[in-house]
């Protein structure tokens, strides 16, 4: 098989107060997957994105990005391949205009000029919010601050785009525009979510973390169907909803 | 929506102020308020004249009247300082009308009030003019200390966002019977304020991780600098000449 794009192996971590969030995570994403990571609240998923990226240094275990290994030296081109998208689009978009906002991660590569301008321009086209580049980013909706936040993240030409809960807190429109986004994008996914429905609609493959270690790896649906290993780990189907 | 939450301060407009480059704009501004301060005490046409000038620079940007004084209010305590100067300082004492003034008094309430005016007249004219991200972008484009432009370009992103969050406790305390009088909603008032600055605080962090995701290593890069043409500096500069020269004049 290929070289995956991420290649986590035995992942464990604590925080330095003393709380273990991982407790040895493998996993594997290759490149144009799209894998839900499911899991309730606090059981994890976050703590194991912010590793996908060496904001984490891990306890014990590894993270290879297409064979580049996540450690000091590498951060910077590893923080290229890797896009993390924050649930809060107020976090993630933190500069004074859309364009700046954008520019920001490319220009920290070094891109300049009129390279940087097309980037900024091909990666709002990507999310369709070109014709908002001028504003500032408290000036827009919630929907619009979400795909700015992915435009962001695209404008680094990522291998893989994590993204964290990206439908919370979206009206029902936002939510479906932005799932057409998604599928539009031909990018690797990894998606942290707790949103089963979305999972469904966006997915293939979904993986459940639960207490700090992976308990179920597999083809989305077949995964939402075992009723008994979703009431362990605390997920559910929203009512009416089945697969 | 355009100036939306900078609209206190910042209005739209095509003026020629307007059209210059933020940074040269900020030099003609600074420039134009030394050479102010340097003119000599006393110097009573001089002094009028310059008013003048910055009168009718903050007329030009065509921005309402109305608009313009609610901003100027902040001249207030100069104008009530050079009001009060006549009848407190000492030397020697004239009569005006009915009352007795030091002359010294006189001069030295002239002097505050025209540099103080056309200091206040020349920055509401800047800020009117230009948006709060124009002013960082300046700042950063004339080599103002990194750190200064990472602080000052994060308020201006992040003051709505906790103003926000600021209404919203508000709006919760209200909701739930709290009425914010007297000395019993103290302690509730200092929670409410610890807690908004621990949730901003944990915000910081937040964003802090999403600049090192994306590469952040220090400095904001400048992504589209900003130019000037020499005719644009040459333009700006103008009401600092003026200036400068009155102070030249005024001391020969």
């Amino acid at each position: 098989m290929s070289l995956p794009v991420l290649d986590v192996r035995g992942l464990a971590y604590a925080y330095p107060g003393g709380h273990q969030a991982l407790f040895g995570v493998d996993l594997h994403v290759h490149a144009g997957e799209r894998v839900a990571l499911l899991g309730p609240n606090g059981a994890g998923k976050t703590t194991f994105a912010l590793h996908l990226n060496g904001i984490l240094t891990p306890g014990r275990g590894s993270v290879t990005v297409s064979g580049l290994p996540v450690t000091g030296d590498s951060l910077l081109e590893v923080r290229r391949r890797v896009g993390i998208v924050f649930q809060d689009p107020d976090d993630q978009l933190f500069m004074t205009t859309v364009h700046d906002d954008v520019a920001f991660g490319p220009a920290n590569l070094g891109v300049r000029g009129a390279e940087l301008d097309a980037r900024v321009a091909e990666a709002l086209r990507a999310v369709g919010v070109e014709d908002l580049a001028g504003r500032a980013p408290h000036h827009l909706s919630f929907g619009q601050r979400r795909r700015v936040a992915i435009a962001t993240v695209l404008a680094m030409r990522p291998e893989i785009l994590v993204l964290d809960e990206p439908s919370s807190n979206l009206d029902p429109t936002s939510r479906r525009e932005l799932a057409d986004i998604l599928r539009s994008l031909d990018v690797t996914v990894l998606m942290v979510t707790h949103d089963l429905p979305y999972a469904v609609e966006l997915c293939e493959r979904s993986v459940v973390l639960s207490e700090g270690t992976i308990v179920a790896d597999g083809p989305t649906r077949a995964v939402l169907a075992d009723a008994e290993l979703m009431a362990r780990h605390r997920l559910e189907l929203p009512v009416g909803f089945s697969i | 929506m355009g100036s939306g939450h900078s609209a206190h301060l910042h209005v739209d407009g095509a003026s020629l102020l307007h059209r210059l480059p933020p940074q040269v704009k900020l030099v003609g501004l600074l420039s134009f308020v030394l050479a102010v301060v340097s003119v000599p005490a006393g110097s009573l046409v001089a002094l009028g004249c310059l008013v003048a000038l910055a009168a009718a620079l903050l007329l030009s940007t065509g921005v309402a009247p109305r608009h313009l004084a609610a901003r100027l209010v902040v001249a207030l305590p100069v104008v009530v300082f050079a009001l009060a100067l006549p009848f407190v300082a000492s030397g020697p004492d004239s009569a005006f009308g009915p009352l007795t003034v030091s002359s010294t008094g006189v001069t030295a309430a002239w002097t505050v009030l025209a540099k103080g005016l056309t200091g206040v007249l020349s920055a509401v004219a800047f800020a009117v003019t230009t948006p709060p991200t124009d002013l960082v972008a300046a700042l950063q484009r004339l080599r103002a200390p990194a750190l200064v432009v990472v602080v000052l370009s994060f308020m201006v992103r992040y003051l709505s966002v906790v103003t926000e969050e600021l209404a919203r406790m508000r709006v919760a305390r209200e909701s739930r019977g709290f009425r914010g009088r007297g000395l019993r909603a103290w302690p509730v008032l200092a929670a409410a304020s610890g807690a908004l600055f621990v949730r901003s605080y944990e915000r910081g962090e937040r964003v802090h991780l999403a600049m090192l995701s994306r590469g952040f290593s220090g400095r904001l890069p400048e992504t589209s600098p900003l130019t000037a043409r020499p005719g644009e500096w040459a333009t700006a500069l103008v009401p600092a000449t003026l200036a400068l020269t009155a102070s030249v004049a005024a001391r020969l």
